[in-house]
């Protein structure tokens, strides 16, 4: 399989599909994902030659094990096709559909990256796909949507069309998405994908940022799009576990394992009983931190 | 004459005499004896006009000017100077500037002209730059670094017969400074430093200012004792182009990468430790590094002693913090820089002389931990280029760059891997300007390479978790995205010549073909 359906996604970096000096050292900055836009940031005139740009790049540049993601524009459009069978040609890992309002938008994306994987001999189910979710519509079919394809990493919100839909605007305490975050999420993780939130345009409004971080991260966003390099050191940080909490973690892992070789049923920590959503969270508490460079396991 | 470096270039040029080749000595030159000028006897050394300070001060043709470089872009002496000696019918002048610039393009009429016969400066840019680049002048250009320049200065190799020196404040008899305490202060460039040697070994010096102050406008960078003359003249400079407002923070992130990964090598070379010292070079990426230092300074809760060089807001940030404790400043980058130096006591303006000079009873680059500077070009063997383009044409100034990286115990050079489509990285630079055994790591935002030489900081760096490529490994990761440039043709004309700190000829700079 050409794309992970579980992985470190905190950061998701935007990269214009027509600007060819960032795509050459997008990978430099620690991303966990790069998305390649070939729709609202590509002027009409200039989507063929983005098209091959992108299409050059991810066949020339290495980008390591940063995953690659791009957004194509919508399959009722002259280029949504093109988009498509172009990056399945090219590698891509994931494609990413824009605007997507009823699970019928994710089935026909899927069915026409079918179309191209077999048209071009690549093995078909090799590229992943997410979509984003901009309206009141899609909001209210999260879940469907959400459950539409075995293609889906994950499912991601694009706020500014969505508070346009809800008549409001964004405002700074992101009281206007909540509805919309809190439903994405859960539609997310009843279908076992990943949850990711919006861009913040403001890049020079650190403290703005880093308060908008916290809250998706307390949510259970598993990251956050970013639209600049800047962003993302404090994404990674707000998302890396504290000493202390590694240290909890650390702990219970022990205690399971302890468990496990005496055979007993039950895990316990400090005379405390420990149950299973605890050692998963420790679980995922210990992946987050080694990620993040602060920790290794033994 | 062949340097040891391979340049090749003749025994001799007539109308500059004798070159000696660069032998890749770190610290070369005499010591010498240095001798005041005599103060005149006079208490009033105010002359109605540049004309009559001329005639006073003895020039004759084929005698040198000289000037400094602190008014920068905005500098009106230079071609207020060279326009009144061309009206007065001076011929075959030398001119010998610390730097010249952008502004300066009016002197390819006075080339041409003849009223300038050659030209010493540590840079060129612009249209002149390119006019010389192209073969205009008969005598190739001489670049030396601000060091070597003071210390050719003071020992006469570049004897300076006239020194006309602007500054925005002067007393009556002679006191200059790069600031004004008295009133307006939009004239103010900060550190007069790369004057001071001009000033004391030149055979005249006339000041040229803006604002007369009451005696004494001290502490003077320019003391009376070496001051003859002194003109008023309504603008000595644009103040748009002597100083701008503060150096704005890079957001670029490529830089920012850069400077951050520079940091974190200063951090654990071995130097960063209480009292220690440092100097930033210009540029984006080189200017940030003080600031991601700022972070870690507070961490291990050090402060450095002093910061030297062009100094930068960033710089006097941490001074005004208590961070560093002394600036010591031959030249001011922006404003705050130049509000620092006129307030605080210890932002001590120094003489090109005390900052770099070689081969002296001492300068501060010497004393100097670390320094971070920039590159148009950097070769494998670690030679760096700082003055030609990827065009080969005069583009840039030689600056410190060479004295710091020879006095300082570790030189980092900050640069782009790819500079559009050219590698920054390449088998031989176009120009050596600083030689590779004075330059230490190579920080790009692919990664760091270590001069091999440095066993130690290899060591030390590697210990600390940062990863190094060798120079050869990132120059290939550069080939592989924008492939390797074809060599630039050059004429046999040459049309500079590059002095390395003690007068030594390391490169010389050909006409590029047409």
């Amino acid at each position: 399989m050409a794309y992970q359906k579980v992985r470190l996604r905190r950061t998701m970096m935007f990269i214009p599909g027509n600007n060819p000096g960032m795509m050459r050292d997008a990978h430099l900055y620690g991303a966990d994902s790069l998305m390649f836009d070939l729709e609202d940031s590509v002027k009409l005139a200039e989507k063929d030659t983005a098209r091959f740009l992108v299409y050059n790049a991810l066949k020339t540049i290495d980008y390591g094990n940063i995953e690659k993601v791009v957004r194509v524009n919508p399959l009722d459009t002259d280029h949504g096709k093109a988009d498509i069978e172009a990056m399945v040609c090219a590698g891509v890992n994931i494609i990413r559909l824009p605007k997507s309002e009823t699970a019928q938008d994710i089935i026909d994306v899927d069915n026409y990256i079918t179309y191209c994987e077999e048209k071009h001999g690549i093995p078909v189910g090799s590229t992943g796909m997410m979509a984003a979710i901009e309206s009141a519509l899609g909001i209210l079919n999260a879940k469907e949507i959400a459950h539409a394809s075995e293609r889906l990493i994950g499912i991601a919100i694009g706020a500014e069309d969505y508070v346009t839909d809800l008549k409001t605007t964004r405002t700074a305490s992101g009281v206007e998405l909540f509805a919309a975050r809190a439903q994405l999420l859960i539609a997310a993780r009843s279908a076992g994908i990943a949850a990711l939130d919006t861009v913040y345009s403001d890049v020079n409004n650190e403290e703005g940022f880093r308060k908008e971080v916290q809250l998706i991260k307390d949510m259970g966003f598993d990251g956050k799009s970013v639209i600049n390099p800047r962003q993302i050191a404090p994404v990674v940080e707000i998302f890396t576990p504290s000493a202390k909490d590694i240290e909890k973690s650390e702990r219970i892992i022990e205690a399971l394992k302890e468990a496990e070789t005496k055979g007993l049923g039950v895990v316990s920590l400090n005379g405390k009983m420990i149950d299973k959503p605890v050692v998963l969270r420790a679980q995922r508490m210990l992946e987050l931190a080694e990620a993040a460079g602060v920790y290794k396991r033994a | 004459m062949k340097n040891i470096l391979g340049v090749e270039f003749p025994d001799h040029i007539d109308g500059i005499g004798d070159l000696k080749a660069f032998d890749g000595k770190r610290h070369t030159g005499t010591p010498f004896e240095e001798g005041l000028k005599a103060p005149n006897g006079r208490t009033n050394k105010m002359v109605e006009s540049l004309e009559k300070a001329i005639e006073l001060s003895g020039l004759k043709d084929g005698m040198t000017i000289s000037f400094h470089h602190h008014f920068r872009n905005g500098d009106y002496i230079v071609n207020l100077v060279v326009d009144t000696l061309a009206k007065m019918g001076y011929k075959d002048l030398v001119l010998a500037a610390s730097s010249l610039t952008d502004c300066h393009a009016p002197l390819i009429e006075h080339i041409k002209n003849g009223v300038i016969k050659r030209i010493e400066t540590s840079g060129l840019r612009g249209e002149l730059a390119n006019e010389v680049s192209n073969g205009l002048m008969d005598l190739p250009v001489i670049f030396r670094s601000h060091g070597g320049r003071a210390r050719a200065v003071a020992t006469g190799e570049l004897h300076i017969d006239v020194a006309f020196l602007g500054a925005p404040s002067c007393d009556c008899a002679g006191n200059a400074n790069g600031f004004n305490r008295d009133g307006d202060t939009s004239y103010d460039c900060g550190s007069l430093g790369y004057a001071m040697p001009d000033a004391q070994f030149a055979d005249k010096t006339i000041i040229l200012t803006n604002h007369i102050v009451p005696y004494p406008n001290t502490p003077a960078a320019i003391p009376e004792v070496h001051v003859d003359y002194i003109v008023t003249i309504d603008e000595i400079g644009n103040p748009k182009g002597i100083a701008s407002g503060a150096t704005r923070f890079t957001t670029n992130p490529r830089e920012l990468k850069i400077a951050q990964t520079a940091a974190k090598v200063m951090e654990n070379s071995g130097y960063f430790e209480d009292g220690f010292s440092f100097q930033t070079g210009t540029g984006g990426a080189s200017l940030a590094v003080t600031r991601f230092l700022e972070e870690k300074m507070v961490a291990k809760g050090i402060k450095a002693n002093f910061a030297l060089g062009g100094i930068t807001g960033a710089m006097v940030k941490l001074h005004e913090k208590g961070l560093i404790k002394k600036l010591l400043d031959v030249q001011d980058f922006d404003l705050d820089a130049v509000r620092s130096v006129r307030e605080n006591p210890f932002h001590c303006v120094v003489s090109g002389h005390h900052y770099a000079g070689p081969g002296t009873e001492g300068s501060a680059v010497d004393q100097l931990d670390m320094v971070v500077l920039s590159a148009l070009e950097i070769d494998t063997d670690f030679n760096v280029n700082v003055l030609t383009g990827s065009d080969g044409v005069i583009r840039g100034a030689i600056g410190g760059h060479p004295d710091t990286a020879s006095g300082a115990k570790m030189t980092i050079i900050v640069a782009p891997l790819i500079r559009g489509r050219i590698p920054t990285i390449l088998d031989r630079v176009n120009t050596i300007v600083t030689p590779g055994s004075t330059v230490d790591v190579l920080v790009t935002e692919y990664g760091v390479a270590v001069n091999p030489a440095r066993t130690d900081l290899i060591e030390r760096l590697t210990a600390a978790g940062i990863e190094l490529k060798t120079i050869k490994e990132l120059q290939a990761m550069a080939e592989a995205i924008v492939g390797k440039p074809d060599p630039i043709e050059y004429d046999d004309k040459i049309v500079g010549l590059v002095y390395y700190r003690d007068s030594k000829v390391i490169d010389v700079i050909r006409k590029v073909k047409d």
